[in-house]
């Protein structure tokens, strides 16, 4: 259950929106299911009053979305950023993707967003309707009873391990704010680390050979807004959409790893979007606790203008040999 | 599509050798692209250039390749060829068949595939080529010389006879460097105060030249043609326009117990002081480690005592700001520490010196006032041990010391022995040496009169260990070639220290982006060919900086390095590098990427109106490279997410292109 | 590639243009051999090489990637070196961890003066990949011919 109400969100989108303040909100609506709730663009104090909501699914991290609306507006666009949408809030402002002046940003607490698919294995298909009563979700469906799960038992992934309820950034906090978290977000990636090669290249071949290449990772990835990224230029010479085989794929996730490596905040909308359920964040967490590890702590985001790892360096940094065997426990 | 020529050069037998430059010729000619194909015997000849120039005509190629020696020897030389006959000359690529191929592998099938192979690579790289034109930036006609010995002295001189202005930097507050610590200099015997002072006074008096003693360079931006340069003035708490160099504070401060350095810590001087009579500038320094005023806020007799009211307690470091066209590295030696060579027990006995402390103990201006005696007890030592290679030739004990060798130690330790004899014929002088190395004009002959005509007696074989024993030092040794192990009670032992790059070298070299071998010698742009200038332009090499040598040496190279600088001072304009580093506006981010990792930053933004497709328009924050500033490293291009940023000449295109061809 | 039944591994080695390339010249100056599998891009700078050339010469066939730089702290370029050393650590890591064969990639600096560094770096990196077999796990099949 969240803190902050539907109600709570629709009120204050009113306002600002009737008193001049923004011409436009970035919310979310129902999609074709109740659990599929879409990211949606409101100009009206009627279409929010009649569809913006506000539930346990709405993980969409809208930073990204303020590149293209920030450019249509000469007013301001209100957003509600989630703590770990501020953090890609702050990346995109340090990467001066858009104008800081063009935006109204309300923070809004968030007791992690539920996984459908965990939903979905403890009360069954043909959802037709989810409740939040106290920490459980009331589940309808079609063919049995409903149902009640904890909320707790349907984190999503990313939030089971999330790193922070501090909010970095906002002009204006709804509800309370909370602390960066010492999370245990790193434990899948050690577990790899400590396989032998041929293991994680047993697992990798798995996860990746299911990649259909539909892009939706980079479309979602408030890191990829790259004004024509690579994958769609004939002139950068990896474009190549055809599923051929496993290299292919990975090739495409290595190099979008790498692109977005050190300006990643682990916001995880990679792998909420993946049709295929590759866990596509323990490629982007394992460049974190790579750079964690070899240049010292770095959050991406956690601060607006920060020097990425990347266009960074000490002229005492690990060199690769060593870097790949303290990268992997099996290496050493 | 590009008309493409290949050439293939047999290069006499070093290519055609282990290659089979006709079966090269024929599979390129296959090549897409290739419309000529050829052999020959030397293509970097008359002959073989007029082949290319002929066949850019006839064939009208648009680009060519040259299948030949490493593009570090000739890639400017078939650039040129191309230019002569009217092709842009950045459509030339040389595929290095002899370096990299012929001359690393040993058979001919080998051979000939990997040469066809990397001609390929070169033929997929020229079809992606295009002409490319240089820019231009203008040169600053101002040179700066880093380091004010002897070497950096020579070159600022000359250049300033040339008529540029020059400024010297030296760290101490007086130049004159080593030199101005010996006593005679060989193989002539002058004094070397008497041929280094009037030089001295010539740069003091030269209008053209400014001094910066007591100074070091803080930070070097910039590009050849384009230096700009922080210099840190230290604070000598003397103003340096108003002291006469009267001298009478370095004789009234009360603060007696400072080691003196120019003596090498053989005798004291005062805590302000003015390293030597001849010094220049003749001007006092406060050394603020021992001053104390400095330290305590008590005392002030300097200031008492000077008439020309020149002393300033209160003088802080200077940073001055300069640009210049060009810089010379001139920043000399040292001898290495003795410090692990116990063997010799040069930190047990004050009787054991090394070769410079032996000079400044002969020096008439010296701690002895120029009598040779023994440093502990200031008696007259009669038996004298020179031992030669301490520290040099040491490829087994590199902890300790050095694998070159120094150089200069054998002709200096002849001098000295000679010199010993000849003032006094009543001491025994032995020399250990492993070789006695003395090429060089009249060098032979100058040891040679210490063997024969001075009687020296020079032992081939090496010192085991000196142990102090009484006021006696017992020297243990193996004569080689009698083949007996020889002891020599001894009263003076003098160590030929190797000698090193000074400490400041290194870090110098960082801030001029000039590279350094692994002993901290600077690196030739060439090391027969260019061996004055270092691989990055505009800067050179004065010295034993770039390697151990002597006087007559150091003098030449310092000549050479000047004449080097006036001739890029010379020019009014330079010709950049036409490989640099390009955005495309369009599918720029304007994320800053690149503009961080850009060492020169050469990368700006602009905000730039684009048209969209449906009319409106669009203002966003682009990246812009400035082409004179860029030197084409092509860091930038990786940083950028989007692959706006992309380097000509060397674009990704090309190198994913030469990747295919050889993983083909 | 297969000679005489034989592997021979391709090799593509990325050289700076300052240092490393003059150290394989100086390598073939110096007649110091080293496996003929190796062939040289010359780059200006190791921080030119973007990790898509690199993954592009395993997709078409290269069985090991080394590249090759000026020494940290002696970059023709200053910094450039530097920046290569993080994007190198943290692509060979990656790479590794997705389960590819640390040994088929590399970097070392060479400097111009160390052609028989050179030459024996390119001995131990040939052995240590022919030693690996074929590069099957990260070739793209289609490029075959």
């Amino acid at each position: 259950m969240q803190k902050v109400t539907c109600d709570t969100l629709v009120a204050k989108a009113c306002e600002l929106l009737e008193n001049g303040t923004v011409d436009r909100v970035l919310g979310w609506k129902n999609g074709e299911f109740v659990y599929d709730v879409t990211p949606a663009l409101f100009t009206t104090v009627d279409d929010i009053k009649s569809e913006f909501v506000f539930n346990d699914f709405c993980g969409a991290n809208f930073s990204k979305y303020l590149i293209e609306e920030t450019r249509k507006t000469e007013s301001k666009v209100l957003v509600f950023l989630k703590p770990c949408d501020t953090y890609s809030f702050n990346q995109l402002l340090t990467e001066h993707r858009f104008d800081r002046e063009k935006v109204y940003a309300v923070g809004i607490p968030c007791e992690g967003m539920a996984d459908i698919t965990k939903v979905k294995a403890a009360a069954g298909d043909g959802i037709t309707a989810i409740k939040a009563e106290g920490e459980n979700l009331v589940i309808s469906t079609l063919y049995d009873d409903d149902k009640a799960v904890a909320c707790a038992d349907v984190l999503a992934e990313r939030c089971v391990v999330c790193k922070s309820k501090k909010h970095v950034a906002y002009d204006e906090l709804l509800g309370e704010d909370g602390d960066v978290i010492d999370s245990n977000r790193f434990d899948e990636v050690e577990k790899l680390e400590a396989m032998t090669e041929d293991e994680r290249f047993a697992f990798w071949q798995n996860e990746l050979s299911r990649c259909i290449r539909c892009n939706a990772c980079r479309d979602v990835c408030p890191a990829c807004t790259c004004e024509k990224c690579v994958f769609d230029n004939p002139e950068s010479s990896v474009v190549n959409k055809a599923i051929s085989d496993s290299f292919e794929e990975k090739m495409f996730h290595i190099i979008r790893a790498f692109h977005v490596a050190g300006r990643c905040t682990d916001c995880g909308e990679c792998s909420r979007v993946c049709p295929q359920n590759i866990p596509l964040h323990l490629l982007n967490r394992k460049f974190i606790k790579d750079i964690n590890s070899f240049y010292g702590e770095y959050q991406a985001g956690a601060e607006a203008g920060s020097r990425a790892p990347l266009v960074d360096y000490t002229t005492e940094d690990i060199e690769p040999t060593d870097a790949v065997l303290k990268g992997a426990s099996d290496n050493a | 599509m590009q008309r493409i020529g290949v050439f293939v050069c047999w290069c006499g037998s070093n290519i055609a050798g282990t290659v089979d430059v006709q079966a090269v010729s024929d599979a390129l000619q296959n090549e897409p692209g290739v419309v000529f194909s050829t052999n020959y015997q030397y293509m970097c000849s008359q002959a073989g250039q007029d082949i290319i120039k002929n066949a850019i005509a006839e064939h009208k190629l648009t680009g060519i390749v040259v299948c030949s020696c490493s593009p570090r020897m000739h890639e400017a030389t078939f650039r040129k060829t191309a230019a002569a006959a009217g092709l842009n000359p950045y459509m030339v690529e040389i595929a290095n068949i002899r370096e990299q191929c012929s001359w690393v592998h040993k058979d001919m099938p080998t051979g000939t595939e990997k040469a066809i192979i990397l001609g390929k690579a070169a033929v997929a790289k020229v079809n992606l080529n295009a002409p490319l034109k240089p820019g231009e930036s203008p040169v600053t006609k101002r040179a700066l010389v880093i380091g004010g010995g002897i070497a950096g002295i020579q070159t600022a001189l000359d250049i300033a006879e040339a008529g540029f202005p020059v400024d010297i930097v030296e760290k101490k507050p007086t130049i004159g460097g080593k030199m101005a610590q010996l006593d005679k200099t060989f193989p002539t015997l002058d004094c070397a105060a008497c041929i280094l002072t009037p030089k001295m006074v010539d740069v003091a008096q030269n209008e053209n030249i400014r001094i910066f003693s007591y100074s070091e360079v803080e930070e070097v931006g910039g590009f050849v043609g384009n230096f700009d340069v922080k210099i840190r003035k230290k604070a000598r708490f003397v103003n340096e326009d108003i002291c006469t160099g009267c001298g009478i504070c370095t004789e009234k401060c009360p603060q007696k117990k400072v080691p003196n350095e120019f003596n090498l810590g053989m005798d004291n001087r005062r805590a302000i002081y003015i390293p030597f009579a001849q010094a220049v500038p003749k001007v006092a320094t406060i050394d603020a480690d021992y001053c104390t005023m400095l330290k305590t806020g008590k005392c002030g007799v300097c200031s008492k005592v000077c008439t020309a009211g020149a002393i300033d307690y209160t003088q802080k470091d200077e940073i001055i700001e300069e640009k210049y066209g060009a810089i010379v590295a001139a920043t000399g030696f040292n001898p290495i520490s003795m410090d692990k060579f116990d063997e010799y027990a040069y930190n047990q006995s004050k009787d054991v010196i090394t070769s410079l402390e032996f000079e400044r103990l002969t020096n008439a201006a010296g701690p002895s006032a120029g009598k040779l005696v023994r440093p502990s007890d200031g008696k007259h030592p009669h038996t004298i041990v020179f031992v030669q290679c301490v520290g040099s030739r040491c490829a087994a004990c590199a902890e300790k010391g050095k694998e070159y060798c120094s150089k200069i130690c054998c002709m200096y330790t002849a001098k000295h022995a000679m010199l010993t004899r000849d003032k006094y014929p009543d001491t025994d002088v032995y020399v250990f040496y492993i070789d006695v190395r003395t090429p060089g004009k009249a060098f032979d002959e100058f040891y040679r009169r210490a063997v024969e005509e001075y009687g020296v007696h020079y032992i081939k074989g090496m010192v085991g260990k000196v142990s102090p024993e009484g006021d006696k030092l017992m020297v243990q040794a193996s004569d080689l070639l009698a083949n007996k192990q020889l002891h020599i009670e001894a009263d003076l032992v003098v160590l030929a220290a190797a000698i090193e790059p000074d400490k400041s070298a290194r870090p110098l070299a960082t801030q001029l982006t000039a590279s350094m071998d692994t002993n901290d010698f600077f690196t030739e742009a060439h090391p027969k060919l260019r061996p004055v200038e270092s691989p990055t332009a505009g800067v050179f090499l004065s010295g034993t900086c770039q390697g151990p040598k002597d006087i007559p040496e150091t003098v030449s190279q310092a000549s050479a390095a000047a004449a080097k600088v006036i001739g890029l001072l010379a020019k009014d304009k330079l010709t950049g590098n036409p490989c640099v580093a390009g955005s495309d506006e369009l599918m720029c981010n304007g994320c800053s990427s690149c503009e961080r990792v850009c060492p020169y930053g050469a990368i700006t933004y602009v905000d730039k109106e684009f048209r969209m497709p449906d009319r409106t328009t669009r203002v966003r924050r682009v990246a812009s490279v400035n082409e004179a500033v860029c030197q084409g490293c092509g860091a930038c291009t990786v940083a950028c997410p989007s692959g706006a940023m992309d380097l000509k000449g060397f674009a990704t295109k090309q190198i994913i292109a030469e990747v295919d061809a050889i993983c083909r | 590639m297969q000679i005489n039944g034989e592997f021979q591994p391709k090799i593509v080695a990325f050289c700076c243009n300052w240092c490393s390339y003059a150290g394989a010249d100086l390598a073939g100056n110096n007649r110091l051999a080293y496996p003929e599998n190796v062939k040289i891009i010359k780059v200006p700078c190791s921080c030119r090489v973007n990790p898509m050339f690199i993954l592009r010469a395993f997709q078409r066939g290269a069985d090991g990637v080394i590249l090759c730089g000026c020494h940290p702290g002696d970059c023709h370029y200053t910094s450039g070196n530097y920046y290569t050393r993080r994007r190198m650590a943290l692509l060979f890591s990656m790479l590794n961890y997705l389960g590819i064969e640390k040994e088929r990639t590399r970097v070392e600096w060479v400097s111009a003066a160390e052609g028989a560094k050179f030459a024996q770096t390119m001995n131990e990196f040939t052995e240590a990949v022919a030693a690996l077999g074929e590069n099957k796990r990260l070739e793209d099949l289609r490029c075959k011919k």
